[in-house]
């Protein structure tokens, strides 16, 4: 049997290849572009091959040194975030009711937080914060214990971690609600059969059936806490100093701030890479967990 | 192993208020005596899940009492009844291996690590599940789940009952017939209670020593297969089991005569006192009923279709306006559309409103 031979399917491709080539690859190309180069403004350009890149993996250099810096306070942020929100988030899907009009009523207190745009969230903690006016500022000083995110690095970023779990938990208990929704009734009735305690219920059928949507929270959480910066750049600023500016933060500093076009080219596209290869590397450990302890196991 | 008493058990999903013909489960009252093989049959929705899940404790009765071994356990949770139960579909538990999995309730219960491993590896030589045990059982095809959910129903010695809910659904037809046998000969080999939910009526007689079958909530009979077949105590049980079911006609009875479409045939027994008013008809299996040729004394029936089914031939035949299945003899050939059929009287039953009538001799 002969197949049809028809090119012209690929006109029908086209629209979504000029959408991605417009929205991605040629803004992507363009900040490649400036990667290699230097500019002294007045649109008049130098190349610099790698240059750029050298620097910024370097550590002993200006541009290296605020990079790294950035780098770990970000990937310390990140951890701290999901080593908090992860765990409360499977806790908070837990008590939540499973049937009556109080599901419904659950839902909505916890979509709230996530309905509230960044700079707002920013804007309502940094006044709560704020010791003269601030609820929590004020409260806080007033039991006596000396709280000022403005001027303590410690509580710059206790406020900036508190504020996330506040705005993002929400997320993960969703994402964990539906995993638990959707495991069928009979695994519990079989377990109570079995005599299986509220711990073993947990390990053995909730959580490995909550496998998939966690993974898929802890990639949307890491992401977006790398990525965070309208938030902590409302609250804190970067400061006190330096100590909570993150990448995203140093990166605006450097492309509008100091319009070093090229720099902040070759640390977006460095910083790009470091996202995909994380997500990379959570992606694949979380999906072959279940398959390597089966290889093992049969090797021995 | 025990002893199950149900004392005038009954359950409704919509209260204790609702009207009792909206029960699930209307009020029964039965025992089962310890180490029996119990089918529960019905169609769906006849509410024999939910008798088993009343057992089990999965679903507390609106009224009635159980008793294990004469003890009330009604208000007792499943995990204090010392139950075990196999799902319709397989429960597994994704993280362990086939064994751990076997394992899991005994462990629950604290036996040591030497009696557990000895009962798992017992259950699994039963199932043949051996050469699976250290293997996760996540990844094992439908049939090999449900044999480990079986395993994890059969593993404790010392449970009052397992509970069968439709185990076999999910198995294919060759695997289901090696699994049903292996069932009765584990009910031998491990002396255990069992009582098996299921809408095949193969599956309930050729497991069961004892079925009870159920019809719109009710428990309309319960015997052996030998029973049902013979004596169906109910129009439903006489059209539900065998294949086809009841010839179920309305007839008048009188005396020792049944007449059907203006013809009188004999009956064994004599049916002087039928309640009046009653809806009295006539039941007799197709197997009692013989295709012959017409002549003046038989009843005559007109001839639908002929369904060979190997061993044994049936006519579908028309009385009037009521069909009628009956047996073909061996080498009968059919002169024309019309037949007569000749009943044999010992298997001729009456019944009045549904219910099986007892004649005098």
């Amino acid at each position: 049997m002969d197949k049809t031979v028809n090119q012209k399917a690929w006109f029908l491709v086209l629209p979504v290849f000029l959408v991605v080539a417009f929205s991605a690859i040629l803004p992507l190309m363009t900040v490649v572009n400036y990667s290699m180069q230097d500019t002294f403004g007045n649109n008049q350009f130098f190349w610099n091959g790698v240059g750029w890149f050298k620097e910024l993996l370097d550590p002993s250099s200006d541009l290296g040194e605020r990079f790294f810096a950035s780098l770990w306070r970000n990937l310390f942020f990140s951890f701290v975030i999901l080593a908090i929100e992860v765990p409360l988030g499977i806790v908070v899907a837990l008590s939540m009711p499973r049937q009556g009009w109080s599901v419904a009523a659950c839902l909505v207190i916890l979509a709230l937080p996530l309905l509230i745009p960044w700079n707002v969230v920013g804007t309502i903690w940094q006044i709560f914060g704020r010791p003269d006016i601030g609820l929590l500022g004020y409260t806080l000083n007033h039991i006596g214990i000396n709280y000022n995110y403005v001027s303590n690095e410690f509580d710059a970023w206790a406020t900036v971690i508190v504020m996330d779990v506040w705005h993002w938990t929400s997320l993960v208990a969703l994402l964990c609600y539906a995993g638990l929704k959707s495991i069928p009734e009979a695994y519990y009735q079989a377990a109570q059969i079995d005599g299986a305690s509220r711990w073993a219920v947990f390990t053995a059928i909730q959580l490995p059936k909550m496998k998939r949507v966690l993974l898929i929270a802890v990639l949307l959480r890491f992401m977006d806490s790398f990525m965070i910066y309208t938030e902590p750049f409302v609250v804190t600023g970067g400061g006190p100093g330096n100590s909570t500016t993150f990448i995203s933060i140093e990166l605006v500093k450097i492309a509008l701030g100091q319009f070093d076009l090229g720099k902040a080219a070759a640390l977006s596209l460095v910083y790009n890479l470091i996202i995909i290869i994380v997500c990379w590397v959570f992606y694949t450990v979380m999906t072959n967990a279940g398959t390597e302890r089966r290889v093992a196991k049969e090797a021995v | 192993m025990a002893r199950i008493d149900l004392v005038d058990l009954a359950h409704s999903y919509g209260g204790n208020d609702a009207p009792e013909e909206s029960f699930a489960l209307k009020p029964v009252t039965m025992t089962w005596r310890r180490g029996g093989a119990y089918a529960l049959l019905g169609p769906s929705g006849c509410g024999k899940t939910t008798l088993l899940n009343l057992i089990s404790g999965i679903v507390t009765p609106s009224r009635g009492k159980i008793l294990f071994d004469g003890v009330d356990i009604t208000t007792q949770s499943t995990r204090e009844r010392n139950i075990a139960q196999v799902f319709q579909f397989p429960v597994i538990y994704d993280t362990m291996t086939v064994g751990q999995n076997l394992a899991f309730p005994l462990k629950n219960r604290g036996l040591p690590k030497a009696a557990i491993d000895a009962r798992v590896n017992e259950i699994a030589a039963l199932l043949d599940l051996t050469p699976y045990l250290s293997r996760k059982a996540e990844r094992l095809t439908a049939d090999a789940k449900q044999k480990i959910s079986l395993g994890r129903g059969l593993v404790r010695s010392d449970v009052a009952a397992v509970l069968f809910d439709e185990p076999l659904t999910v198995i294919d037809p060759e695997l289901k017939w090696q699994l049903r046998s292996k069932l009765k000969a584990l009910h031998r080999d491990l002396d255990l209670t069992m009582i098996y939910v299921t809408h095949d009526q193969t599956e309930a007689l050729t497991f069961a020593d004892t079925v009870v079958v159920m019809h719109d909530g009710r428990v309309v009979q319960s015997g052996t297969p030998a029973d049902l077949f013979d004596r169906p105590a109910h129009t439903f049980v006489g059209y539900f089991i065998g294949s086809p079911g009841m010839n179920i006609v309305p007839a008048e009875v009188k005396g020792r005569q049944a007449r059907i479409d203006g013809h009188t045939i004999a009956l064994n027994r004599s049916y002087d006192r039928l309640p009046a008013g009653a809806k009295i008809e006539v039941g007799v299996r197709p197997e009692f009923v013989q295709v012959a040729a017409p002549a003046p004394d038989l009843l005559t029936a007109n001839i639908e279709r002929i369904d060979d089914l190997g061993r044994v031939r049936f006519a579908h035949v028309r009385v009037g306006d009521t069909r009628f299945s009956a047996k073909v003899p061996q080498g009968f050939s059919v002169p024309g559309n019309n037949a007569g059929l000749v009943f044999d009287p010992s298997r001729v039953h009456v019944y009045a409103n549904s219910l099986l009538v007892e004649g005098e001799a």
